[in-house]
């Protein structure tokens, strides 16, 4: 038994020799709390460097552009080398105990700072006032189910993430199945479903618009598509964004349209990992197209499926551009939850409100969270 | 495979096994059918956009397929005024400046991170990962108003300042941290999946070489994982380039500092009805996202399937 186990007992040993195992440890915490934060800092103060030429309006862009390449190029790859070569000087028990820190840390910062920090943050405001002066209690909760805009969001989100992953996961499935079969042009027919996925949100209500875009009698010619068709068959024309609550759907066909080639890209390259083998087996055993798909191609791909779906459900209940640009949601009946956290936050200068819709929406995604972490942990046991 | 036992149809013998059943005029229409649904909405912005405003307000776009060799029928006036009247080009050059940092800093960051996790040893580092994991579904808007607090005033904790006034909004720096914190753990998560595929035996035989952890990083790891980092800066450059929300939020609507999508949508609210200059300058934006799309599409699914397929 040493002294050093009581530490109640003052002896001048004790003081001047602390136990080395704990020294130690601490010492090796330390060392990598400061390399799991060294990159960051010193990253950013690089970055703040070229910040004053980079805040400048008046710079050239084009230089603008350069310098910005060099720095977040190059700079932030040779502050981990600079970091690895600094802890090579280190003794060597201590080396492999702190070069990890180093590969993780900067990544953990971040997070730290832009997705940790602001959770507990806006859940700590949403029990606030508007200006976040004094607590309210539940009184920003009791507001997000009474108020009617608000219902009618929790509604309208309801249907986005139900009708949306449905639709751009059967048909992105139905496609990369039959495409599968084609003899040649496959590749292409995939990239032009795909396509929309490069375009923004704004370029999309824009080319939607042209769609769906409706003039009252008198008030010039149609130019929209879907009325163009409605002329075209002797029929009037109509407003089809303000018919409600179908104008909801018109809206989720623009994600469906937009999301839809992902959905079949990931879908067709799981298809083609089956083993053909296996397909042309039950072919043989007389199994009907119809069959292969049902019994073969489905159960293979369900994780795959899955996976995806997840994806869509997220998205969807994130929707937030579409119904901001394409119209006014209010009085449309198109409102969303996630709109509503921006209306309230940025409009309504109310952000008590704001921050209890976030909560309620970030409650919403916990499961699928949960579920996330959850098939993540059976991925690792088969690896 | 136990299906039902049905007397194998003679075409089926007939069939040599290994050859691939094609589809017939059906497959092929249906294909067809779904491939010009999907192309219409894009069709008719790329024909409004070389139309002249005259007759775009008075007739639809899909008039113009009946005469498309008539002159008077199409004008490269549109593509000029987006560009000069618009600010179009400025906003170009302001989207590169966010979009091209705002890619590389969070590949870079999560590279190093999902090598960390996959092959070296460190106490905590499932917890770790199962954290960033989790981090993938915050939505982006409950981050918006914590961290524009953050960039105006700093943070104190019990009247202790743990973060400095920074000042760091309507900045091109602001926009690229913030970026980089909503794009890590998707890159972390699918680059993680990638690199902790690859095998052990190369790493192995590495060590035994004598390499150190960064040495096999930067000479063995990244070339091997070349779909993968392709895969994501696609992925993560299309949604820089198209995002709104985040260059709004923390970049702001001035004239000198706005992005494409930012300035679309300015020319949307302030000339909702000029479809000529609207649709030249959406064509604007969507063509670099088009030309990475089409250039590097082949990586995109390569190394965006190599985790997920996998299951």
């Amino acid at each position: 038994m040493t002294t050093s186990t009581n530490p109640g007992q003052s002896g001048p040993g004790v003081l001047a020799e602390p136990p080395p195992a704990a020294g130690r440890a601490v010492g090796v915490f330390l060392l990598r709390l400061l390399s799991a934060l060294a990159i960051p800092v010193v990253a950013f103060a690089v970055l703040w460097a070229t910040f004053d030429y980079l805040r400048d309006e008046n710079a050239n862009r084009a230089i603008v552009v350069v310098v910005a390449l060099v720095v977040g190029v190059g700079g932030v790859f040779f502050l981990y080398w600079g970091m690895n070569r600094v802890v090579a000087y280190l003794p060597e028990r201590l080396r492999e105990g702190v070069r990890p820190y180093i590969f993780v840390g900067p990544a953990l910062v971040i997070l730290s700072v832009f997705l940790v920090y602001p959770v507990i943050n806006t859940i700590l405001i949403s029990f606030k006032d508007a200006q976040s002066q004094s607590y309210v209690g539940l009184e920003n909760f009791r507001f997000v189910f009474t108020d009617h805009d608000m219902l009618v969001s929790i509604r309208n989100t309801a249907g986005w993430i139900i009708i949306v992953p449905l639709f751009s996961v059967t048909i992105g499935l139905a496609f990369a199945t039959l495409a599968d079969r084609l003899r040649r042009g496959e590749a292409v027919a995939k990239s032009l479903i795909f396509l929309p996925m490069a375009i923004s949100f704004a370029g999309a209500s824009i080319t939607w618009r042209l769609i769906y875009s409706f003039r009252p009698p008198g008030f010039g010619s149609n130019i929209g598509l879907l009325n163009g068709i409605m002329i075209g068959s002797g029929q009037d024309p109509i407003a089809w964004l303000q018919q409600q609550p179908w104008n909801n759907f018109l809206l989720m066909v623009i994600m469906i349209w937009m999301q839809t080639g992902f959905a079949m890209v990931v879908l067709s390259a799981a298809i083609k990992a089956i083993p053909l083998e296996i397909i042309e087996a039950a072919r043989i055993d007389g199994a009907s197209e119809m069959q292969v798909f049902r019994k073969i191609i489905v159960p293979s791909i369900l994780p795959t499926v899955v996976v995806v779906t997840t994806y869509m459900v997220i998205n969807a209940l994130k929707v937030f551009d579409i119904v901001f640009i394409m119209g006014n949601a209010e009085s449309d009946g198109t409102v969303v939850i996630a709109e509503r956290m921006i209306d309230w936050f940025f409009v309504g200068l109310n952000y008590g409100r704001g921050a209890a819709i976030a909560v309620v929406l970030f409650v919403a995604i916990v499961p699928v969270m949960i579920w996330n972490i959850r098939q993540f942990r059976e991925q690792e046991l088969t690896r | 495979m136990s299906a039902p036992a049905i007397p194998v149809p003679a075409a089926v013998e007939a069939r040599a096994p290994g050859e691939v059943r094609r589809g017939g005029w059906i497959i092929r229409i249906t294909v067809a059918v779904i491939v010009v649904l999907w192309l219409v909405p894009t069709l008719g912005v790329l024909i409004t956009s070389f139309r002249p405003e005259d007759l775009v307000v008075s007739s639809g776009w899909w008039t113009a397929l009946a005469h498309p060799f008539r002159a008077a029928e199409w004008t490269l006036e549109n593509y000029s005024a987006a560009l000069d009247a618009a600010g179009f080009g400025n906003a170009f050059m302001n989207s590169l400046a966010v979009a091209i940092p705002s890619t590389v800093i969070p590949i870079t960051i999560a590279a190093f991170a999902a090598y960390a996790f996959s092959w070296m040893d460190f106490r905590g580092r499932y917890v770790m990962f199962v954290a960033v994991v989790g981090l993938l579904v915050v939505p982006l808007q409950m981050a918006l108003i914590p961290i524009l607090r953050l960039y105006a005033d700093g943070a104190t904790l019990f009247g202790l300042r743990i973060f400095p006034d920074l000042e760091l909004n309507g900045t091109f720096l602001g926009v690229w941290l913030a970026h980089t914190g909503f794009g890590l753990p998707l890159a972390t998560y699918l680059l993680r999946n990638y690199i902790g595929s690859l095998p052990s035996s190369i790493i192995e035989s590495a060590k035994i070489d004598g390499a150190d952890h960064f040495t096999i990083f930067w000479r063995l790891i990244i070339p091997l994982s070349v779909p993968a980092l392709a895969a994501f800066a696609i992925f993560q450059f299309l949604w820089v380039w198209n995002d709104l929300l985040v260059a709004y939020v923390f970049l702001g609507g001035s004239r000198q500092n706005q992005v494409l999508t930012m300035a679309l949508r300015n020319l949307l609210g302030g000339r909702g009805e000029d479809w000529q200059v609207l649709t030249a300058a959406a064509f604007i934006s969507m063509s670099l996202p088009l030309v990475v799309f089409f250039s590097l599409q082949r990586y995109f699914v390569r190394g965006l399937t190599a985790g997920a397929v996998k299951g």
